[in-house]
C-alpha cells in the first residue's frame, strides 16, 4: 500500500523556483531518507508535508486522500530543536497527545482513561529508554534523551507518517549512534511509515529503507533562480531491512497501532 | 590582576551592599543631629526617635476623629487599590494579550490599537476619569488598570509570539485544537513570564496609586504624605516613603519566589 504520493510538485517562492517537478511515491511501512546539499529544498519538502507550506503546483496525497493543509495528527514530526514541552514532565510529554485527543476541553484525563493511557506512555517510555526518568523536566534530560522522548511522543498519537527534520544534527557522535539504534527499534516493532531530511549521508544509509537524493540540476549563477531541485538519485538501500509486524511487537508496545501495521504487513 | 577579574568574597559582598545604606543612614543622622542642636524644634530632617514615636502613635493610637489606625488604615486601603488595578490588568492582559499573541486575526484587530493607547500619558486620563467614574475608588483604579494593562498586555503577547513555532506545530501535529493549545501550550509558558511582567508593571502601578491618591482621596499612604505636607510633617513622610519602599521590595521579591516555586522548569536567560 502507498502511504504517500507527492505528484509533480512544485514549489516557487516569487520568481525563485526550489523544487521542481518532484514525484515520489512512498510505500507504507518504508522509511525514506531525504538528502541533499543545504538550500536544497529538503526542508521545504518536509513542511509541505507537515501542511506549513502549500506546493505551488502539484498535490500530495496520504493514504488516498489529499493532505489537510495545516498540521494535523495525521502527520507526527520531530524537529532538531523545540520538540518537546518544557513545561511537562517526561511522562505529560507523551500523554499530552492521548489528552488532546480525548478530552476536547479539559485537555487532560481522568480516572480509567488516564490510567490507560499512562499505561501506553510508560511501554513507550520503555521502548526509547527513558522508563527511570518519568517525572523529570526535559530540561533536566540530555540532548539525545529529549530526542527520544520527542519520538516517543510522537509515535502516542499513533501517525500515518512520522516525519523527521533533521532529528539527530545536533547530538554527539556517541549519542547519535545510541539513538539511532532506538529509532531503528522504534520503526521495526511499531510498523510506521518515516520520510527524515538529513545532511548526514550514513545516517540516511544506516535508517533509510530509501534514499532519495535532491540536487539542483544547473547550479551556474544566471541559472540559479529559474531551476529548482529535484530528484538526482532514488536509491532503494541493500540489504534490505525488514519491519517485524507479524511477531506481535508492535501490537503489544501500541494496542491501536495493530491495524496499521497489520495494513503495512500485507505488503 | 585587572579589577575586573576580581570577586569579593561572600562577607565582603554583604558589606559592600550595605555600605551605601548605612552611608545614608549617617549622612542623615548627622544632618538631623546638626540641625536639631542649632533649633530642637526643626521639623526638616527630624531624628530618629522622633519619627520612631511618631509611627508609634500612627500604629497603634486610635484617631480622633475617625477611630481608624491610620498607619494600618492607609496600608490596607492603598494595597487593595493596587491589588484591584493590577488584577484588572492581569485579566486583559491574559486574555487580550494572548489571543493577540497566538490568533493572527485577533493580532491585526488589537495591536495597533494598544500601540497607540499606550503612548497616552495615563496621568493625563485622570481627570477623564473623574468626570467619568467619580472621585471615588473606581478612578484610582482604573488608572492603575489602564497605566499598566497596555505594557502587561504586550508582555504577555511577546511571549506567546517567543514560543518557538516548532512547539506550536508539534502540538498540531499530537492533533491540537486552538483552544488545547491555548490551555495546554501557552497559557503554561506565558505565566511565569506574566510573573516577571507583574513585577516591572508594579513600578508604574505604585507612581499611579501615590498620584491619584495624592489628587483625589480621604484616605492611603499616597494622601497621608501629600496631606502632612502641609505641615512639614517630614517624621510622617519619611517613615511612609520607607514604608512604601519596603512594600513594593516584598511584594517584588515574593512574586520571584512564587515564580521559582510555581514553575521550577522555568529558567529565565537574564538574571531577576
Amino acid at each position: 500500500m502507498t502511504a504517500v504520493v507527492l505528484e509533480k510538485i512544485w514549489k516557487e517562492y516569487g520568481d525563485q523556483i526550489v523544487l521542481e517537478n518532484i514525484d515520489i511515491r512512498i510505500e507504507s511501512g518504508s522509511f525514506v531518507a531525504l538528502v541533499g546539499p543545504s538550500g536544497c529544498g529538503k526542508t521545504t519538502l518536509l513542511k509541505m508535508l507537515l501542511g506549513e507550506e502549500k506546493p505551488t503546483t502539484g498535490r500530495i496525497l496520504l493514504d488516498g486522500t489529499p493532505l489537510k493543509p495545516e498540521p494535523d495528527w495525521d502527520r507526527g514530526v520531530v524537529f532538531q530543536r523545540y520538540s518537546v514541552f518544557p513545561h511537562l514532565t517526561v511522562l505529560g510529554n507523551v500523554l499530552v497527545g492521548r489528552e488532546f485527543e480525548q478530552s476536547l476541553f479539559w485537555g487532560r484525563l481522568f480516572g480509567d482513561k488516564r490510567r490507560r493511557a499512562i499505561e501506553d506512555a510508560r511501554a513507550l517510555l520503555k521502548a526509547v529508554g527513558l522508563s527511570d526518568h518519568e517525572n523529570k523536566f526535559p530540561a533536566a534530560l540530555s540532548g539525545g534523551m529529549q530526542q527520544r522522548l520527542a519520538l516517543a511522543q510522537a509515535l502516542m498519537r499513533k501517525p500515518k507518517v512520522l516525519l523527521l527534520d533533521e532529528p539527530f544534527g545536533a547530538l554527539d557522535p556517541g549519542i547519535r549512534a545510541e539513538v539511532h539504534a532506538v529509532m531503528n527499534e522504534l520503526w521495526m516493532a511499531e510498523g510506521i511509515t518515516v520520510v527524515m531530511v538529513t545532511h548526514d549521508l550514513s545516517e540516511a544509509f544506516r535508517l533509510g529503507t530509501r534514499v532519495i537524493a535532491l540536487e539542483r540540476r544547473r547550479n551556474r549563477p544566471e541559472e540559479k533562480e529559474r531551476y529548482g531541485a529535484t530528484i538526482a538519485h532514488d536509491i532503494t538501500v541493500w540489504p534490505p531491512k525488514k519491519q517485524n509486524v507479524l511477531n506481535g511487537s508492535a501490537a503489544a508496545l501500541a494496542p491501536t497501532s495493530a491495524t496499521l501495521s497489520a495494513s503495512a504487513a500485507l505488503h | 590582576m585587572r579589577i575586573i577579574n576580581r570577586h569579593p568574597s561572600r562577607a565582603v559582598y554583604v558589606l559592600l551592599a550595605a555600605l551605601p545604606f548605612i552611608a545614608l543612614a549617617v549622612v542623615y543622622s548627622i544632618g538631623s543631629y546638626e540641625r536639631l542642636s542649632v533649633n530642637p524644634a526643626d521639623k526638616i530632617l527630624p531624628s530618629v526617635t522622633q519619627m520612631m514615636l511618631t509611627m508609634k502613635e500612627y500604629m497603634f493610637v486610635a484617631d480622633k476623629r475617625t477611630g481608624h489606625y491610620l498607619f494600618w488604615s492607609d496600608t490596607a486601603i492603598s494595597l487593595w487599590r493596587l491589588a484591584c488595578g493590577m488584577a484588572i490588568s492581569i485579566a486583559i492582559s491574559l486574555v487580550v494579550g494572548v489571543a493577540a499573541g497566538f490568533i493572527p486575526w485577533i493580532r491585526a484587530l488589537v495591536q495597533p490599537f494598544v500601540a497607540a493607547f499606550s503612548l497616552i500619558p495615563p496621568i493625563t486620563i485622570l481627570p477623564i476619569l473623574f468626570i467619568l467614574v467619580g472621585l471615588e475608588e473606581a478612578s484610582k483604579i482604573t488608572l492603575i488598570a489602564v497605566g499598566t494593562a497596555p505594557l502587561m498586555l504586550r508582555a504577555v503577547a511577546l511571549a506567546v509570539e517567543d514560543i518557538p513555532r516548532e512547539m506550536i506545530v508539534k502540538a498540531q501535529t499530537l492533533g491540537a485544537s486552538t483552544w488545547q493549545m491555548v490551555t495546554r501550550v501557552v497559557l503554561p509558558q506565558v505565566l511565569p513570564k506574566l510573573i516577571v511582567a507583574t513585577r516591572f508593571a508594579l513600578i508604574p502601578a505604585w507612581i499611579f496609586l501615590i498620584s491619584a491618591e495624592a489628587i483625589a482621596a480621604v484616605s492611603g499612604l499616597g494622601y497621608r504624605i501629600f496631606l502632612v505636607r502641609r505641615f512639614l510633617a517630614m517624621d510622617v513622610i519619611i517613615p511612609y516613603v520607607i514604608w512604601i519602599t519596603l512594600l513594593a521590595w516584598i511584594m517584588d521579591i515574593s512574586l520571584a519566589m512564587l515564580q521559582r516555586r510555581l514553575f521550577p522548569w522555568f529558567q529565565p536567560e537574564q538574571k531577576s
